[in-house]
C-alpha cells in the first residue's frame, strides 16, 4: 500500500481535505470521500464525460484527473451549480425543456454547458452541439439537451440584464 | 383542477436528478462495505488448466477470492427465462464462474473481494490463469459450417433451435412476377446505457434476509431468478433497482455477477459493492442484433405484395441469454410483413452459438431486425419494377378502415390509418419538391439521398396466456395500486420498473384527472420487491400501456368505493352521486358536495362508512391485457454522401408517428427522439466487432462509435393520436419506435443517393469507407 497524501480542494465553496492514495482520481476523491455522488463515471477512457466538473472554472473530466493534481484548485460539482431551493439557469433549462431522461449523463452534460455558457451567452444551435462533443448521452438524442442549453443561455441573458439595469438605475448614493 | 392529460408537464422525476441527488447503486454507501471486481477470460474458447490465488490473496487488503470450483455445488447456473416452444431448443445456461472452460472473451473465472476498489482491481493482475485455447468461431454462418469448432459437444453444428412460423405456398414464388432477394445483416451492437451495471448486496445473519440493489429492468424476475439460483426464498430476498442510469434492454438480462456479489455477502457477512467498468461491459453486458437475415419478395409488376418469406441466422452468443431465443423468433418472426397487407409470411430463424458474449433484446429486440428487412426490401422491389418508394407504400399499406388487422403470422394490428401517417410525414417534407431538389443536386454532382420507412411495431407485451404459449417462462400481466394517504394525497405502486421514462409524471397525470386532484399530490413507488407487489418490469414499450392499463382500474376502484362512502355521508342513493374534477355531488342539491380529500380522510377513519364497506381508500388492479398494441408511423429522412470521403451527413428527419393517446406530448417526443437516435446510431456508426479469435475490437468508447450531439440534425416529429382499443387508457406505447423506424429510412436515404453508382445495398453501419468503396465499385463498374 502506498503511503497516502493530503489533498486540500475547495469544493462548492468550501475548503475540503482527504487522505488519499497517490493514485487516487479526482471522481473518486469526489463521491467516496466527500460523498459528492452527483459526478458519475460513465467510462473508463475519458470518453463519456458523465464526470465532469469544473476545476478554477474550467470544465475538465475528473476520471482523467488525479485527486493530487486537483490540490489547492477550486472544484464545482453539480451540487454546486445551484439548488432545489434555487436552481442555476442551466438545471432550469434541463428540467424546462426536458433536457434528461434517466439523469445520468446530466451533471456532467450540464458542467460542459456551464463552461460554454461562461464564454459564450449566445451560442449557436452548431456550437452549443460542438461543445457537447465531451459527453454522451444514450437516452435523449440530444435535441432537448440543445434546447435546454438554449433555454439556460436565455436566462443568463436576461438575469444579466436585469443585473445591468438595475446597477444603471442604482443612485451615486446607492452605489 | 384544470385537467393534465395530453399536457407538457415538466417532470416530476428530475428535482434531484439535476441537482446531483439521485440515488445510483454506486452512490449507496454501508458500513463495512467491501468491494468486487472480477477476473474475465481473455480467451474466446479455451480450457481453464489452472486458476491460482495465492499470490493475490497475499495483497493487504484482499479478503477473499471465489473460483469456478468454490461455488459450483452453492449457486446454480442460470437458466434463460424464454424457452421458445417447438423448436427443438437446446438452452445452454449461464455457470456464476467457469470452471472448466471458457467460452467468449470477459466470461468470469474468479471474484475477488477487497476492502477497496482499487486493492480489487489490483487482486486481478495476481490471479495466475493457466489456460489450453481452443479454436474458436465467433460469425454464426461459420458456426454452421461442418468445419467449425464445435463449443459444446451436445449441440451439433452449433444449432441451439431451428423455428419456423407461418407458411408460403411455393406456386406463389414460382408464378410472381417479380421476385427480389436480399441477404441483409443486422449487426452486432451495445446498448451501452450511460451507466453500466451494478449491484449492492447486504445479507443481515440473523433474519437471514438478503437485500440485493441491482440494474435491474424487472426486480422481481431477477428476485424469481436469484432465488431459485442462491436457495434463498422469495420471502428473504429483497431486490430493489434505484435510480437507473438507462436499460435500453440490457438490463432485462439476469446475468450471474449480481448473484456472486449476493453470495459473497451472504458467505462473509459484510456489504459487497460490484460496479462494472465500461469496458467490462462491453464484454460482459449483452450485445444485441447479431442476425444475417435473408429476405425474399414476390410481387406484380404493378406494385402488389403477394408474399415475403425471412430466413434467419441468429447469433445468440456464448451462452442462451434471459430473452436470447425470443428477440430473433417471436419478435421478429411475427412481424416480418411490416405494415402491409401481404397474404402469405414464412419464417425461418436458426439460433447459432458462438465465442461471442451472448445476445439479447436492445430497445425493439427483434423489431428493429423486422422492420429492417422489410422496408429494405420494400424498396429494392420498388425499385425493380420501376416505382416509386412512396408509391410502393400506398398500394401495400393496410388501408384505413380495415382494423383490426391480421396480419399474416396472426397479429391483430389495433387501429389507425397507416396511409396517413405517410401522407402527412410526404407533406411535412414536401416529397415532391424534395425530388425536385435531388434531381438538380445530382446534376450539379451532389449525392442527396431520400429515404423512407413506414414501420409498425408489436409492444406492450402482453397477454399472459400468449407469453405462455410462446414459452416465455412468466406472466405479462401488470399491476397498479393506488393508496389514498389520509390527506387525499396518493402514492401509486406498480410492478413495472420505469427508468428514465418518465412514469412518475405520466402516471401521475393519469390519476390526476381521475381524481381531481394536482398532480404534486402524487408519487410513484417502483422498483422494490419489498414494496411493489408482483409485477415483470419495463421493456417492450408495455409500461404505459400495461401497467398504464392497470393503473387507470385501479383509479376507477378507488373512484368506485369513494362515491358509496360520499353516497352515504350525503345519505342519498349512491347512482345520485357524481364525481367530476375532485368534487362528488348531488345533482339539484348544490349543499350536499364533498371533496375527494374529504372522502379520503373519511375513509382513512372510518368512525362512519356505509354497511359492508372496508375501511381505508386503495384501489388495485392485475391488469392482463387482451391483446399487444401496434404503434406505427412514417419516418423520412434526407441524406447527402460526401463523394471525396464518403462521409454521410444527414440534412433532415421528419417522423410522424402513432402511438396512441398521448399523456405527456414531451415526454413522448423525448423518447421518439432518444430512440432515433439509437437507431441512426445503428445505420450509421456503431457495431461490436469481433476478431477471427474472438477478441472484441470495439470494446471501449475509444472505439465504438457512441453518436454524439454534433452527429444530428434537428428532428421534426408530429403526431397522430389513434387510441388502442386493448388498454384504458388507449396508448400504445413508444419506446421502441425510433430504433425501429430509423435503420431502414436512413439506409434507403443513403442507397438512394448512391443510386448514379449502381449501389443496391450496403451493410450497416454505413461508414464513410463503406460507402466510399461501394462508389469506387460502381465506378470502376461503369
Amino acid at each position: 500500500m502506498t503511503k497516502k497524501v493530503n489533498v486540500t480542494v475547495n469544493v462548492n465553496g468550501k475548503t475540503r481535505s482527504a487522505e488519499v492514495e497517490p493514485r487516487t482520481l479526482l471522481v473518486h476523491l469526489l463521491r467516496d470521500e466527500f460523498n459528492l455522488t452527483g459526478t458519475h463515471i460513465g467510462c473508463d477512457t475519458s470518453q463519456c464525460g458523465a464526470c465532469t466538473v469544473l476545476m478554477d472554472g474550467k470544465a475538465i473530466k475528473s476520471c482523467t484527473v488525479l485527486a493530487v493534481q486537483a490540490d489547492g484548485t477550486a472544484i464545482t460539482t453539480v451540487e454546486g451549480l445551484g439548488s432545489v431551493e434555487k436552481l442555476h439557469p442551466i438545471q432550469q433549462g434541463f428540467w424546462e425543456e426536458h433536457g434528461l431522461q434517466c439523469g445520468f449523463c446530466t451533471p456532467g452534460v450540464m458542467m460542459a454547458a456551464s463552461n460554454l455558457l461562461h464564454e459564450n451567452l449566445n451560442p449557436t444551435e452548431d456550437e452549443i452541439r460542438n461543445a457537447l462533443e465531451g459527453v454522451i448521452c444514450r437516452c435523449t438524442g440530444y435535441q432537448f439537451i440543445v434546447k435546454a442549453v438554449q433555454h439556460a443561455a436565455k436566462l443568463m441573458r436576461t438575469e444579466n440584464e436585469e443585473i445591468a439595469i438595475a446597477e444603471a438605475t442604482l443612485t451615486e448614493g446607492e452605489r | 383542477m384544470p385537467y393534465v392529460v395530453g399536457k407538457p408537464l415538466k417532470r416530476k422525476e428530475d428535482q434531484k436528478l439535476i441537482t446531483g441527488h439521485g440515488h445510483f447503486t454506486d452512490d449507496i454507501k454501508l458500513p463495512d462495505m467491501l468491494y468486487a471486481a472480477m477476473k474475465r477470460s481473455q480467451y474466446a474458447h479455451a480450457k481453464i488448466k489452472s486458476v491460482q490465488v495465492d499470490e493475490a490473496l497475499k495483497l493487504p487488503g484482499v479478503i477473499a477470492i471465489y473460483t469456478g470450483s468454490d461455488v459450483q455445488d452453492k449457486i446454480k447456473s442460470i437458466r434463460s427465462i424464454w424457452l421458445v416452444p417447438g423448436c427443438d431448443l437446446i438452452p445452454k445456461d449461464r455457470v456464476p464462474l467457469a470452471t472448466d472452460k471458457v467460452n467468449y472473451v470477459g466470461e468470469a473465472v474468479a471474484m475477488v473481494i477487497a476492502d477497496s476498489r482499487y486493492v480489487a482491481y489490483d487482486a486481478l493482475d495476481l490471479i495466475e490463469v493457466e489456460y489450453e485455447e481452443l479454436p474458436a468461431v465467433v460469425h454464426q454462418e461459420e458456426a454452421l459450417e461442418a468445419t467449425a469448432p464445435t463449443i459444446y459437444d451436445d449441440v451439433p453444428n452449433n444449432i441451439a433451435f431451428t423455428w419456423k412460423a407461418g407458411a408460403v405456398p411455393e406456386d406463389i414464388f414460382v408464378n410472381a412476377d417479380v421476385v427480389v432477394k436480399q441477404r441483409f445483416y443486422e449487426q452486432r451492437v451495445v446498448a451501452n446505457p450511460m451507466e453500466t451495471r451494478a449491484a449492492v448486496a447486504h445479507f443481515n445473519p440473523g433474519s437471514g434476509e438478503l437485500t440485493l440493489w441491482c440494474t435491474t429492468q424487472n426486480p422481481h424476475i431477477h428476485r424469481m431468478t436469484y432465488s431459485d439460483i442462491l436457495g434463498i426464498p422469495e420471502t428473504k430476498l429483497r431486490v430493489i433497482a434505484p435510480d437507473m442510469g438507462g436499460g435500453f434492454g440490457a438490463k432485462i438480462a439476469v446475468y450471474t455477477e449480481e448473484a456472486l456479489v449476493a453470495f459473497a455477502a451472504m458467505d462473509l457477512k459484510q456489504p459487497v459493492k460490484w460496479i462494472e467498468n465500461r469496458q467490462e461491459h462491453f464484454l460482459a453486458t449483452s450485445h444485441a442484433r447479431d442476425q444475417v437475415i435473408t429476405t425474399e419478395l414476390a410481387g406484380t409488376k404493378d406494385g402488389k405484395i403477394l408474399a415475403i418469406r425471412a430466413k434467419n441466422i441468429a447469433n445468440l452468443g456464448a451462452y442462451l441469454s434471459t430473452m436470447g431465443a425470443g428477440v430473433p423468433t417471436i419478435d421478429f418472426g411475427l412481424m416480418i410483413t411490416g405494415a402491409y397487407t401481404i397474404p402469405y409470411a414464412e419464417c425461418e430463424t436458426i439460433g447459432v452459438y458462438t465465442n461471442t458474449t451472448p445476445t439479447d433484446a436492445y430497445r425493439g429486440a427483434g423489431k428493429p431486425e423486422a422492420s429492417y428487412q422489410i422496408e429494405r426490401i420494400v424498396n429494392l422491389y420498388a425499385d425493380k419494377i420501376g416505382m416509386d418508394q412512396v408509391e410502393v407504400r400506398r398500394i401495400n399499406l393496410v388501408p384505413q378502415g380495415s382494423f383490426p388487422y391480421t396480419n399474416a403470422m396472426g397479429c391483430n394490428y389495433d387501429s389507425g390509418d397507416y396511409q396517413k401517417v405517410l401522407r402527412t410525414a410526404l407533406d411535412t417534407i414536401n416529397y415532391d419538391e424534395l425530388r425536385k431538389e435531388q434531381e438538380e443536386a445530382r446534376k450539379n454532382g451532389r449525392l442527396v439521398g431520400v429515404g423512407i420507412s413506414t414501420y409498425v411495431e408489436l409492444c406492450g407485451l402482453g397477454p399472459s396466456k400468449v407469453a405462455g404459449a410462446i414459452g416465455f417462462g412468466g406472466g405479462l400481466w401488470e399491476n397498479s395500486t393506488i393508496r389514498v394517504h389520509p390527506s387525499g394525497k396518493v402514492t401509486i405502486f406498480t410492478g413495472a420498473s420505469p427508468h428514465g421514462q418518465g412514469e412518475k409524471t405520466t402516471f401521475s397525470q393519469v390519476v390526476a384527472d381521475k381524481f381531481g386532484i394536482p398532480v404534486e399530490d402524487i408519487e410513484l413507488v417502483s422498483g422494490d420487491t419489498l414494496i411493489n407487489s408482483m409485477g415483470w418490469g419495463t421493456y417492450g414499450s408495455r409500461t404505459t400501456p400495461v401497467a398504464g392499463g392497470a393503473l387507470a382500474l385501479a383509479a376507477e376502484r378507488v373512484v368506485e368505493k369513494a362515491k358509496t362512502i360520499a353516497a352515504h355521508e350525503l345519505e342519498v342513493d349512491v347512482s345520485d352521486v357524481d364525481f367530476n374534477n375532485g368534487v362528488f355531488s348531488v345533482n339539484g342539491h348544490p349543499e350536499k358536495v364533498r371533496t375527494f380529500q374529504e372522502i379520503a380522510w373519511s375513509a382513512n377513519n372510518a368512525w362512519n362508512l356505509p354497511e359492508g364497506v372496508e375501511p381505508a381508500l386503495e384501489g388495485q388492479s392485475f391488469f392482463d391485457p387482451p391483446d399487444f398494441v401496434y404503434p406505427f408511423g412514417a419516418h423520412i429522412c434526407v441524406v447527402e454522401v460526401d463523394q471525396d470521403t464518403g462521409m454521410v451527413k444527414l440534412k433532415k428527419y421528419v417522423c410522424v408517428d402513432d402511438v396512441g393517446r398521448i399523456i405527456n406530448p414531451l415526454i413522448v417526443e423525448g423518447q421518439i427522439h432518444g430512440g432515433i437516435a439509437q437507431g441512426i446510431g445503428q445505420a450509421l456508426w456503431e457495431q461490436a466487432v469481433y476478431s477471427e479469435k474472438g477478441q472484441l475490437l470495439s470494446g471501449t468508447f475509444m472505439d465504438y462509435a457512441m453518436p454524439k450531439a454534433s452527429f444530428f440534425p434537428m428532428i421534426e416529429s408530429s403526431f397522430i393520436e389513434s387510441p388502442s382499443p386493448v388498454n384504458a387508457l388507449g396508448v400504445k406505447g413508444v419506446g421502441e419506435a425510433g430504433t425501429t423506424a430509423a435503420p431502414s429510412a436512413i439506409v434507403n436515404a443513403v442507397i438512394d443517393a448512391l443510386k448514379p453508382f449502381g449501389v443496391v445495398d450496403l451493410e450497416m453501419p454505413l461508414t464513410p469507407e463503406k460507402v466510399w468503396t461501394a462508389m469506387q465499385e460502381g465506378r470502376n463498374i461503369k
